[in-house]
């Protein structure tokens, strides 16, 4: 059976984890939009886009709106070290590239990737050039500006030997759009002694459904952090991005902070494969569930080989009767000395710990809502500094919204 | 400036405190000794109005203003402060954000970390997590110095303290008590070294049996334990002040 054939079964195959999501609901139309830089795009669109991180502001720009890559660019002082293009310009460009894409992804995984492998709407390529530390962010940014639209990107990221950079990536949409399917297949190539931090912060609408599919591969001494950030709902995510460690001593590292409200149902987690000697990972998530809000928090470890470590985290707040929270480590050793840990708690605020706040002349509100954003934590993901007042800005918003 | 009235008190349906009275004027400051488990924590956290401590008769005064049905940080705000025992670890709650709250600047701030011997990194350290017993304290003592209050609450400041930090802790709390009034909690006394307190309590399941002068219950306690106030004739009476 031709690859081509394989894929198409695939669209019938619903996800491992996730409610499983009837694709013809979604529509393919979507205007072109034309080319703009960011300060030419709607009040809306660059008004969201900068609550996920996007403000243009990046060494390297890509922004996306639907099916259209409206904007890319590398500001001149980064030029020779970063490389932000569409996918299909890298393929016009380098010969390489067909030799990296759907290399680390499956596209007969499930009906999404299937989706995205025969209906693509292009999605980014970065490059970052050997030896090149890129300190300012690059920043992407995924917008849905069409109702009901499905929106496939996949995207390639090369972080070439000795670099360093760190990517936010955006994903949000506009304020008339209250459903659709966003498809976000990413595979990076973490490369020899390479650092690449990935942060992606999503705020989506209550009936939007979000599936993400990314596969990373580490050579010797590279590390990869991948941060991701969901505090607005969304009607259904599912992701379980992966890391292979395949070289000595690589370093992965996957951080979530979740905040579940309305009627979200979630998903979340990640996966890291220890393959190679000294290699380390860690899994950490801090999952918040108000409403009737279902979050699943996922940790999986498989230690291939000894002389690996691996730890899972996750810690569940729950703050309704009506919201739920699944924490689910899952450690597989196949090699003496592997030693791969794991710690999961859920509870609800502690009243000992409101007390003693109020003990401190806090008012019993203002202790919850401390707690809460304490337990978001959003400093473990040492975020930049833009970003990150942004996602404070949003977590001091809802524990203010709490009451 | 705090009285406490025949106060009986019930933790998760048992009678933890029965008939407590005690009264702290204005410009004292007190101690209360007790063998554990014998209500000392029971009655600061019902002082500060802790939920699970339910009032079942009598009440307590502050200020002269009945409290006994204040929230807490009411409580708090009318002048109580308070050094706990064991604090609960909160994640994410940085002693920063407690320090905002309370109103004190940065310099003051500064001040008190060298008095007590803090390192400034404490500041943005989750709260009591993986902090070292005498770290705790440390922080505890911190926040009331910081909070100011009119009447300090201080749970056994001296347990879980090497001789050097006790030293500092006791410096830093004699002084600050002299323009104060209070309640010491203890059960080994050790804080008494350093501190002038005006009277002694001991409480002994529930109650207090003696009032009376410090030094010389302190010293019967150290030389016979609380079995002494246990066997005691004429508790209450039996110290004179």
């Amino acid at each position: 059976m031709s690859r081509e054939e394989k894929v198409r079964r695939a669209l019938g195959k619903p996800a491992r984890y996730g409610p499983d999501l009837d694709l013809k609901a979604y529509v393919r139309e979507a205007r072109e939009w034309p080319t703009a830089s960011i300060e030419e795009l709607p009040k809306e669109v660059t008004g969201r886009a900068s609550e996920v991180g996007v403000d243009g502001s990046g060494s390297g720009v890509y922004f996306q709106v639907d099916r259209s890559v409206v904007y890319r660019a590398v500001e001149r002082m980064y030029e020779g070290k970063v490389e932000v293009l569409s996918v299909r310009e890298a393929f016009e460009k380098y010969d390489w590239v067909e030799k990296l894409f759907w290399k680390l992804v499956e596209p007969d995984t499930d009906k999404y990737t299937a989706l995205a492998y025969l209906e693509p709407d292009e999605g980014y390529f970065i490059r970052i050039h050997r030896g090149a530390k890129v300190e300012r962010p690059i920043q992407t940014c995924m917008f849905v500006s069409t109702d009901k639209l499905d929106q496939n990107v996949h995207n390639l990221i090369v972080a070439e030997e000795g670099s360093e950079a760190h990517i936010i990536t955006g994903c949000t949409l506009h304020p008339t759009v209250r459903s659709g399917l966003h498809v976000g297949v990413s595979e990076f190539y973490v490369k020899r002694g390479a650092k690449l931090t990935f942060s992606m912060v999503h705020a989506w609408a209550e009936g939007f459904d979000v599936r993400p599919r990314s596969r990373a591969v580490l050579e010797d001494d590279a590390t990869f952090v991948s941060n991701y950030v969901c505090l607005k709902p969304v009607r259904t995510f599912q992701a379980l991005p992966e890391a292979l460690c395949e070289g000595k001593n690589s370093r992965v590292r996957f951080n979530t902070v979740i905040y579940g409200s309305g009627s979200s149902v979630i998903d979340v987690g990640a996966r890291a494969m220890l393959r190679g000697a000294g290699s380390r990972a860690e899994i950490v998530s801090r999952v918040v569930a108000s409403d009737s809000s279902e979050v699943c928090a996922r940790g999986v470890l498989i230690g291939e080989v000894g002389d690996v470590r691996g730890h899972t985290e996750c810690m569940g707040l729950l703050l309704s009767e009506d919201a739920s929270i699944r924490a689910i480590p899952e450690l597989v050793g196949r090699s003496v000395g592997a030693e791969l840990t794991h710690e999961a708690a859920i509870g609800k605020i502690s009243e000992e710990q409101v007390e003693y706040l109020m003990a401190r002349g806090f008012s019993r509100e203002e202790a919850e809502s401390l707690i809460v954003r304490g337990f978001m934590d959003v400093g473990m993901l040492k975020l930049p500094a833009g970003l990150e007042e942004k996602v404070k800005e949003t977590v001091d918003s809802i524990a203010r919204k709490m009451y | 400036m705090l009285r406490v009235e025949d106060l009986t008190v019930e933790v998760h349906g048992k009678t933890v405190l029965k008939d407590v009275n005690l009264e702290v004027p204005e410009g004292e400051v007190h101690v209360l000794f007790g063998p554990n488990g014998s209500g000392k924590t029971t009655l600061i956290k019902t002082i500060l109005g802790f939920s699970a401590y339910k009032v079942v008769s009598g009440r307590i005064f502050f200020k002269g203003r009945d409290i006994t049905d204040l929230p807490t940080h009411e409580r708090v705000r009318m002048g109580l402060g308070v050094a706990f025992q064991n604090p609960p670890q909160i994640r994410g709650v940085k002693l920063i954000d407690v320090l905002r709250k309370l109103d004190i600047d940065g310099e003051d701030v500064s001040a008190l970390l060298r008095e007590i011997n803090l390192p400034k990194e404490f500041l943005k350290r989750d709260l009591n997590v993986g902090f070292s017993g005498g770290e705790v304290k440390r922080t505890e003592i911190l926040q009331v110095l910081a909070q100011k209050p009119d009447f300090v609450i201080l749970d056994e400041p001296d347990s879980g303290v090497d001789v050097e930090n006790m030293v500092l802790i006791g410096k830093a709390l004699n002084g600050f008590l002299k323009q104060r009034s209070g309640l010491i909690v203890t059960h080994m006394g050790y804080i008494m070294k350093y501190v002038d307190a005006d009277v002694a309590h001991v409480i002994l399941h529930g109650t207090i049996v003696c009032s009376g002068h410090p030094t010389r219950i302190l010293t019967q306690i150290l030389k016979e334990g609380y079995r002494w106030c246990e066997r005691c004739p004429e508790r209450r009476r039996c110290v004179g002040r």
